[in-house]
């Protein structure tokens, strides 16, 4: 099994995923400069928080352009499997991988702060090992986490079971103080059709640590690594 | 252009300045000359007014690796870790516009950092500014916070620094000269240390990072003067920051200086090429030959004043190795950035730079740097002062009364407020809601402070807990600064800034080590304030020594004034502490029902500068800082307090430590209660004894007191440190209940429900701002 974390020159959440893939999943982890193409040695792709290329335009609106991101694209199609966090999260929408876009936060500002996000469902490759309702304690950080979509996409999503967290109160209730950055429909993470690609907007890379306040966000990545196992068995 | 007398003084040179500059050059200055002395030899960079008194600080110390005089300090910190930091002000650039000045400030600081080989890992900054709710000017305060702090975000975010804290507040004297002060801490190996120094005869000079332009010309001169009506007009001296060209910057740096190939490295801060270039000649003895027509350029048409002269950001001077240029272009070219060989390294001691063709500029290193003027400025205490203030701090009040014109004396008038009748209630919940108390969490929200995963203690406590992955070690870092102390009595002010920045370093359980400071001024013409400057280096020194906390960095911000108004003498400490357990972290949130909560230290009658009487009171702060005395620190009793913390952090004893500062005991208890990362808020039942007045029990700002809780269990246990260590320990409470209950002899004067309190306390600044939208990032 080989996790692969892309860089981007303005990746600055490589390392994170980088660490915890390493320390606390246990797995193989190779970083991948952005001008690579070469995915075949990989079963799962990170794409990490940061600022791609700056994101001076719109986040991710180049980085959906970058060599690695065309690669990235066939080895989704192939099923195998992609994580876009923060960043992440909004190059896979700017890229196609996942509907809807990412706006700027509902008061504008960059929020960074430990939030509650509810599990929606825990029947995928990266929620296997976490309860279907279980409410998680994951930090957010960003200007543009704003999810939308339209009303059909919506209904798709809602309907395939794609809409993956939400963000919720600490008994995951979803309220509107509880919408740190106004996403529609509370939507805080989604996966695409095949179920092999996910993006989201908290940080479980955050939260693998009591140390760093919580613990959380290793499920996320120990689904997908014994989910990646299972594979490899059968 | 000719150099005329208009000429001269348009450059912010004296004519004795300029009679200097003709005798060490043996010649009148071209322009080009003219204007490389203008910026070298102005305040900001040459510390002419203030190098004098700056020896006078304590710069050694076992842990110290690189002592003040390079990019930033360096210290020990164990396992074959350092940690490289630095303060610097970006005050003047800030109130001109203030989202650019703050964001180029955070990228300016972040460069000193990693051009001495370490990562940054974390950024803090101290702000200040004019009152929020001024009816005059505060819409311009709120446009200024919000600003600055999107700035500082906009940047420290996208490069990818937590920034975990550090410390804001109000008053009406920061109205026209508000105060950015950025703080940045980076990790390096010891052997990995590098030096701005262009060593090596013969080497390649390297130009790295982004082209220059036109921009920030004059920059290090504009900061170097008092602001007028005509300061927005100075916009044009002001750079814009691009953070993600910084991020690029960064890494390419650090696998430069793996690959070996780097001798020497600065950041090209104020005044960009010239400082950059002559500094690195002079502090290795050798000299530079740059030729213009080399350096990467965006604009068309510059000429050598321009390139010389220009403060364009995110770019730095690199000397290689002889014969290993390929390798560091070839590193930056991967970070798609400009390295281009620009000169090199001579023996003449001169810097020679030139333009088609011609030599332009020809100076003797030293003439810029070692030779630059030196002032003993005129020191005179500020008229009406007296020579022993703190003595007359002891004397009776109908004496102080006579003196100031037959007005009440600030404790007088505390009294009889008193005496006419206050509600208690009310006055912790007018101090929860004071800016200057009220939580950050609407600035440190809008900072990425966990990027990295390294933050083990959030913004808002104390001091912000980074670790160091690879170790067990941890370290704290705390900014303090209280200008209020500081213009009541200099000395005595640096002291206790020292001794809280100390304190607070020590609640999270680290050991203070070392700091870095800011020295935020007004203008060191006026003898008066040239006299405070003096004042608060001798405190400083003072505190230093005492607390073994040597000064590895710092940076003097003079002309913090506009219009003859000065900003009150700031200095602000930025305090480093080491942890050698990181699971030993303290944190300031009380944990359950039951355990005793104690004082270490004693309150005594310190209202005459307090946020109560600047709050609760409304007494005019100028009025307060003119009258009221301040607190005298005494060492042993702040040493014995801050050991006894550590000895029972690291005999794991301790359930929670607070310094009480500003507001008193009172509301270090009740931020004690409220709720935090993983905990919920919890009441305290508390019974305070003593012989002083209500008031002063509850919110006297004394110092070396600390609030800590423990189970009943380790109370014997923590007794015996205390009386070791002769430290006073007054068990004045138990944690429970949903209530912040205060008694005095029994008598209850303070019950609030602490989620109502906490809710005051959070929401104040939120509720402040809540009209300003993001100034700097809409524009």
């Amino acid at each position: 099994m080989k996790f692969g974390v892309i860089v981007f020159p303005g990746s600055n959440c490589d390392h994170d995923a980088y660490h915890v893939v390493s320390k606390h999943v246990g797995q193989p982890v190779d970083f991948i400069w952005h001008r690579e193409t070469d995915l075949s040695a990989y079963d799962a792709i990170i794409i990490p928080g940061g600022f791609s290329y700056g994101d001076y335009l719109r986040a991710g609106a180049l980085a959906r352009f970058s060599p690695v991101m065309q690669s990235v694209r066939k080895f989704a199609a192939h099923g195998r499997f992609v994580l876009g966090i923060c960043n992440g999260f909004q190059i896979l929408c700017e890229a196609g991988l996942l509907p809807g876009a990412l706006m700027r936060n509902r008061d504008l500002h960059f929020i960074c702060r430990h939030v509650h996000v509810r599990v929606e469902n825990s029947d995928t490759p990266f929620t296997h090992m976490l309860k279907q309702g279980a409410v998680l304690r994951l930090p957010i950080a960003h200007a543009e986490g704003n999810y939308f979509c339209d009303d059909a996409t919506l209904d798709e999503l809602e309907r395939e079971g794609r809409i993956i967290f939400r963000y919720c109160d600490e008994r995951g209730r979803l309220t509107d103080t509880s919408n740190p950055n106004g996403s529609r429909a509370s939507i805080a993470g989604i996966c695409n059709r095949g179920r092999n690609v996910l993006g989201m907007m908290p940080h479980p890379e955050r939260a693998c640590e009591d140390l760093l306040g919580s613990s959380d966000g290793s499920a996320i990545f120990n689904s997908l690594a014994t989910t990646i196992a299972k594979m490899a068995e059968s | 252009m000719n150099v005329t007398p208009e000429v001269i003084a348009a450059h912010n040179l004296t004519d004795e300045e300029y009679e200097r500059i003709r005798s060490l050059l043996g010649r009148e200055p071209n322009l080009v000359e003219l204007g490389i002395f203008s910026v070298m030899w102005s305040e900001h960079c040459s510390y002419k007014s203030s190098r004098v008194h700056l020896k006078r600080l304590p710069t050694a110390g076992e842990r110290v690796i690189v002592p003040p005089g390079e990019n930033a300090g360096v210290v020990d910190v164990g396992d074959g870790w350092c940690a490289a930091f630095k303060i610097e002000s970006h005050n003047h650039p800030s109130f001109i516009e203030p989202f650019q000045g703050a964001a180029t400030g955070v990228g300016g600081i972040l460069r000193d950092v990693f051009t001495m080989g370490a990562r940054p890992v974390a950024a803090m900054n101290s702000l200040r500014f004019g009152r929020l709710d001024h009816p005059e000017y505060g819409r311009r305060n709120r446009a200024l916070f919000a600003g600055v702090v999107a700035g500082i975000a906009h940047y420290g975010n996208c490069f990818g620094v937590a920034t975990v804290g550090g410390e804001v507040f109000f008053d009406d004297v920061y109205n026209f000269n508000p105060l950015v002060n950025a703080f940045a801490l980076g990790l390096v190996r010891r052997d990995q240390i590098f030096f701005a120094r262009a060593s090596g005869i013969g080497n390649p000079v390297l130009y790295v990072g982004a082209k220059t332009g036109r921009d920030g010309i004059h920059g290090a001169t504009m900061a170097s003067a008092e602001f007028d009506e005509e300061a927005l007009s100075k916009r044009p001296t002001v750079q814009v920051g691009d953070p993600f060209l910084e991020k690029l910057l960064l890494e390419a740096c650090l696998e430069a200086m793996r690959s070996g190939a780097v001798a020497g490295i600065q950041d090209m801060g104020a005044a960009g090429l010239t400082s950059s270039s002559c500094e690195m000649a002079a502090r290795a003895g050798t000299g530079i030959e740059l030729d213009l027509d080399l350096v990467p350029q965006r604009e068309q048409g510059m000429n050598a004043y321009e390139i010389m002269l220009s403060e364009s950001q995110e770019r730095m001077l690199l000397v290689a190795h002889k014969g290993r240029e390929r390798e560091v272009i070839d590193i930056f070219r991967k970070w798609e950035l400009d390295a281009v060989v620009i000169g090199r390294v001579t023996d003449t001691k001169r810097l020679v730079v030139r333009h088609h063709g011609e030599v332009v500029a020809d100076i003797p290193v030293t003439a810029l740097t070692d030779d630059a003027p030196r002032y003993q400025r005129p020191l005179r205490p500020p008229a009406g002062r007296d020579e022993d203030r703190m003595a007359r701090a002891q004397e009776s009040f109908a004496e102080t009364a006579t003196r100031a014109e037959g007005a009440q004396s600030i404790e007088e008038v505390i009294r009889s407020e008193e005496a006419a009748g206050i509600d208690y209630n009310e006055a912790l919940e007018k101090l929860l809601a004071s800016p200057n108390i009220a939580s950050k969490e609407w600035v440190f929200e809008q900072y990425d402070h966990m990027v990295r995963t390294n933050t083990v203690v959030l913004p808002g406590a104390d001091a912000a807990v980074i670790r160091i992955k690879e170790t067990r070690r941890a370290l704290a870092m705390s900014l303090d600064g209280n200008g209020r102390l500081c213009a009541a009595d200099p000395r005595e002010g640096a002291k206790l800034v020292v001794a809280e920045a100390a304190r607070n370093v020590v609640c999270v359980g680290a050991r203070p080590i070392a700091i870095t400071n800011c020295l935020n001024f007004a203008s060191p013409e006026r003898p008066e304030v040239m006299w405070s400057f003096s004042e608060v280096i001798d405190g400083m020194a003072e505190a230093c020594r005492e607390l073994r906390t040597p000064v590895v960095s710092g940076n003097v911000s003079f002309y913090n004034e506009t219009e003859g108004r000065g900003i009150w003498p700031t200095p602000v400490v930025g305090m480093v502490g080491l942890i050698e357990d990181v699971r030993r972290v303290i944190q300031p949130g009380f944990k359950k029902a039951g355990e005793i909560i104690a004082l270490l230290g004693e309150t005594r009658d310190d209202l005459a500068l307090s946020e109560y009487a600047a709050t609760v009171l409304k007494i005019d702060t100028q009025r307060l800082v003119q009258q009221g005395h301040v607190p005298k620190i005494d060492w042993e009793r702040e040493r014995a307090v801050q050991e006894t913390v550590l000895r029972a952090a690291e005999e794991g004893l301790l359930r929670a430590a607070h310094d009480c500062a500003e507001g008193g005991l009172a509301i270090a208890l009740a931020e004690m209660c409220f709720s935090s990362l993983n905990r919920e808020a919890i009441g305290a039942e508390i019974d305070l004894g003593g012989t002083l007045q209500t008031a002063a029990r509850l919110f006297a700002e004394t110092p070396s007191r600390i609030v800590v809780s423990f189970d009943e269990a380790v109370l014997g246990r923590m007794e015996e440190i205390a009386a070791e260590l002769r430290c006073p320990l007054t068990m004045i409470g138990r944690v429970g209940g949903q209530l912040l209950r205060i008694s005095v002899d029994g008598q209850e004067v303070i019950a609030r429900d602490v989620r109502e309190l906490e809710k005051i306390w959070r929401s104040a600044i939120k509720d402040a701002m809540r009209m300003e939208t993001l100034v700097g990032a809409a524009e």
